[in-house]
């Protein structure tokens, strides 16, 4: 899995410390639409520095796995933790990279700015000093390579240069948690590995643990620790070894799916109709991606 | 009317020194009032609540003729009107289309409530007029005092909060992952436009309150994307728009608001015209290095 190399160490925990509290930690989490079930008893631990994965096609809860860590969406049952604080209550623990969506054109509001957002936008009052926070300000900027444009609108940037920002913007203050909703959707094959690898080096660096929900596992599948796969109202949990199979997906999904692994990427086959959108290799990218970005 | 005649109805410098001592006081309250609209109306702009505006003015309206008509202060019956309009909006409302649906109910209804109010009014109908279209100069220095004093309470709030409400405001659901009260801070914001508005009336009237609270911001943007000169910006814009209106508007036999709203409109248009051009000409700040470019483009 890991053999073909890319990934950041994980950081080596310290010796005789004890072992760190888990980033997010979900105890018999449930979560139900009225009688529908989008998953259920689900008991997670996720170390710092590890990087998590949740995959499953549209419907599948993946979003609402993460509202519920963002405390947008109660569970039915069970309980949430993010660093130790309930879910909704950890607020500066949480880096948050949404998926690409750009800025109105006249939105007063430099690259810059963006990311300033993201290293006192919560504090009260009026930024008093300048100094300080450009500073910071510079280096996150420097860090995720967006120097070049950092005076730019946003509303003139393009989709890669926004999501090189959001992870500036995100990784303020050193998060103990990297939540990234879909952050590779509508970018090109480079600005993918641009953008992931960032996430991934923040995670080395930091030892922020990185839960990133996605329907495309190849750009990622150099970093994966563990992937949360959920299809159906069930999920399986594991390396991606051992959740991309074509028994494990066949069995989740309730039908024959074929997984098979070409030059390093997955490709699954024979996903269920309602399904085809869902694409975790390229077999046919160009059409999906068309899809995808229409309906969104 | 000769146009000399009409020259000297719209601009007369008579007497000038005198009248403005007289007026001292509204013009000083001009100036508040402009700084209030420039602030407010950077968040105004970037929330995107110029139609919210114009809905709050006519509650507004309707609680002033309210006030008007049963004999109680005008100011306090506009500041009714346009809080519990702006505090509708903002628990009612909690997305932009259904903001505006909300707004296009309550408008036409407090619009209709104030000409029945002033249909029923029997007093002066420069009373009547003054609430459409503003009336500072016959405020008395009791209600000024109370303008600007509200005025700065708006200011202050909006200190307080300015941070975490312009993040709210650009960048909502990265605001909320970070745990800052977005909804709450848009009930706020909503309840400091309230009075703002209402305090805004009284200069303008209830039908150029955009002028004050929207126009200002909107010009400032065109120039600059930078925030702290945008604010700079919309408040010298706002303050020079009141303050000269009112200076303007001395010598003449015509409301201050439409001074007010002209000089408003020349300082955006002159503002959209350098947009243009940068839009032709400039940059956008962007750094250009082809050679860079290339080498990151073969790389990746």
């Amino acid at each position: 899995m890991t053999d073909d190399g890319g990934a950041a160490p994980l950081p080596a925990p310290r010796a005789g410390a004890e072992p760190a509290a888990p980033a997010v930690a979900l105890r018999g989490a449930s979560l139900s639409f009225g009688p529908r079930t989008l998953w259920d008893g689900l008991d997670l631990d996720i170390r710092p520095g590890e990087f998590f994965a949740v995959l499953g096609p549209n419907g599948s809860g993946k979003t609402s796995f993460l509202k519920v860590l963002l405390g947008l969406l109660p569970l039915t049952s069970g309980s949430a933790e993010i660093a130790g604080r309930p879910a909704g209550t950890a607020g500066r623990e949480i880096g948050y990279i949404p998926q690409q969506k750009g800025f109105a054109a006249d939105v007063p509001l430099r690259a810059r700015d963006l990311v300033g957002l993201g290293v006192d936008g919560h504090r009260w009052g009026v930024r008093l000093s300048q100094r300080a926070v450009n500073k910071e300000i510079d280096s996150l900027i420097a860090r995720v390579g967006a120097s070049d444009y950092a005076k730019v609108p946003v509303g003139q940037l393009s989709g890669g240069e926004l999501q090189r920002l959001r992870v500036a913007q995100a990784v303020a203050g050193n998060p103990a948690v990297l939540l990234c909703d879909e952050p590779l959707l509508a970018l090109d094959l480079n600005h993918q590995h641009a953008v992931s690898s960032l996430i991934d080096r923040q995670r080395a660096e930091t030892g922020a643990a990185v839960v990133f929900v996605t329907h495309e596992i190849n750009p990622i599948l150099d970093y994966v620790d563990r992937i949360l796969y959920l299809a159906e109202g069930r999920f399986r949990m594991g390396t991606p070894a051992e959740v991309m199979r074509t028994e494990v997906l066949s069995e989740l999904y309730g039908s024959r799916v074929e997984v098979s692994k070409i030059n390093g990427r997955i490709v699954v086959v024979g996903l269920p109709d309602a399904m085809t959108h869902l694409h975790h290799g390229h077999a046919v990218p160009q059409l999906d991606q068309e899809t995808e970005e229409a309906g969104a | 009317m000769s146009l000399g005649d009409l020259w000297n109805s719209v601009f007369s410098f008579d007497n000038y020194g005198e009248i403005l001592a007289l007026v001292q006081n509204s013009v000083w309250a001009g100036a508040v009032l402009g700084l209030l609209g420039g602030l407010v109306g950077t968040f105004v702009v970037r929330r995107d609540l110029a139609f919210a505006v114009h809905g709050i003015s006519e509650l507004s309206f309707a609680g002033a003729s309210f006030a008007l008509l049963v004999g109680a202060d005008v100011v306090t019956g506009s500041l009714v009107g346009s809080i519990a309009a702006a505090l509708t909006i903002g628990f009612m409302g909690g997305r932009a289309r259904s903001k505006n649906s909300i707004i296009g109910v309550l408008m036409p209804f407090g619009l209709g409530l104030g000409i029945l109010f002033l249909s029923l009014y029997q007093g002066r109908s420069a009373n009547k007029f003054g609430l459409l279209t503003g009336q500072i100069v016959a405020v008395d220095t009791v209600q000024l005092q109370v303008l600007a004093g509200a005025a700065v309470a708006v200011i202050a709030v909006l200190v307080l909060v300015w941070r975490p409400l312009g993040f709210a405001s650009v960048d909502p659901e990265m605001a909320r992952a970070r745990g800052v009260p977005v909804r709450f801070l848009g009930i706020l914001f909503m309840a400091l436009l309230g009075v703002s508005v209402a305090l805004s009336i009284q200069v303008v009237g209830a039908l150029l309150v955009l002028a004050l609270l929207i126009t200002p911001a909107a010009a400032a943007q065109k120039v600059t994307a930078a925030p702290v000169p945008a604010v700079v910006l919309s408040v010298v814009f706002a303050v020079v728009a009141t303050v000269g209106g009112i200076m303007l508007s001395l010598g003449g036999r015509i409301p201050i608001s439409p001074y007010v709203t002209t000089l408003s409109f020349l300082i955006y248009a002159v503002c959209a015209a350098i947009a243009g051009a940068r839009r032709r000409w400039g940059s956008y700040g962007r750094v250009l290095r082809p050679a860079a470019r290339e080498r990151t483009l073969t790389r990746s």
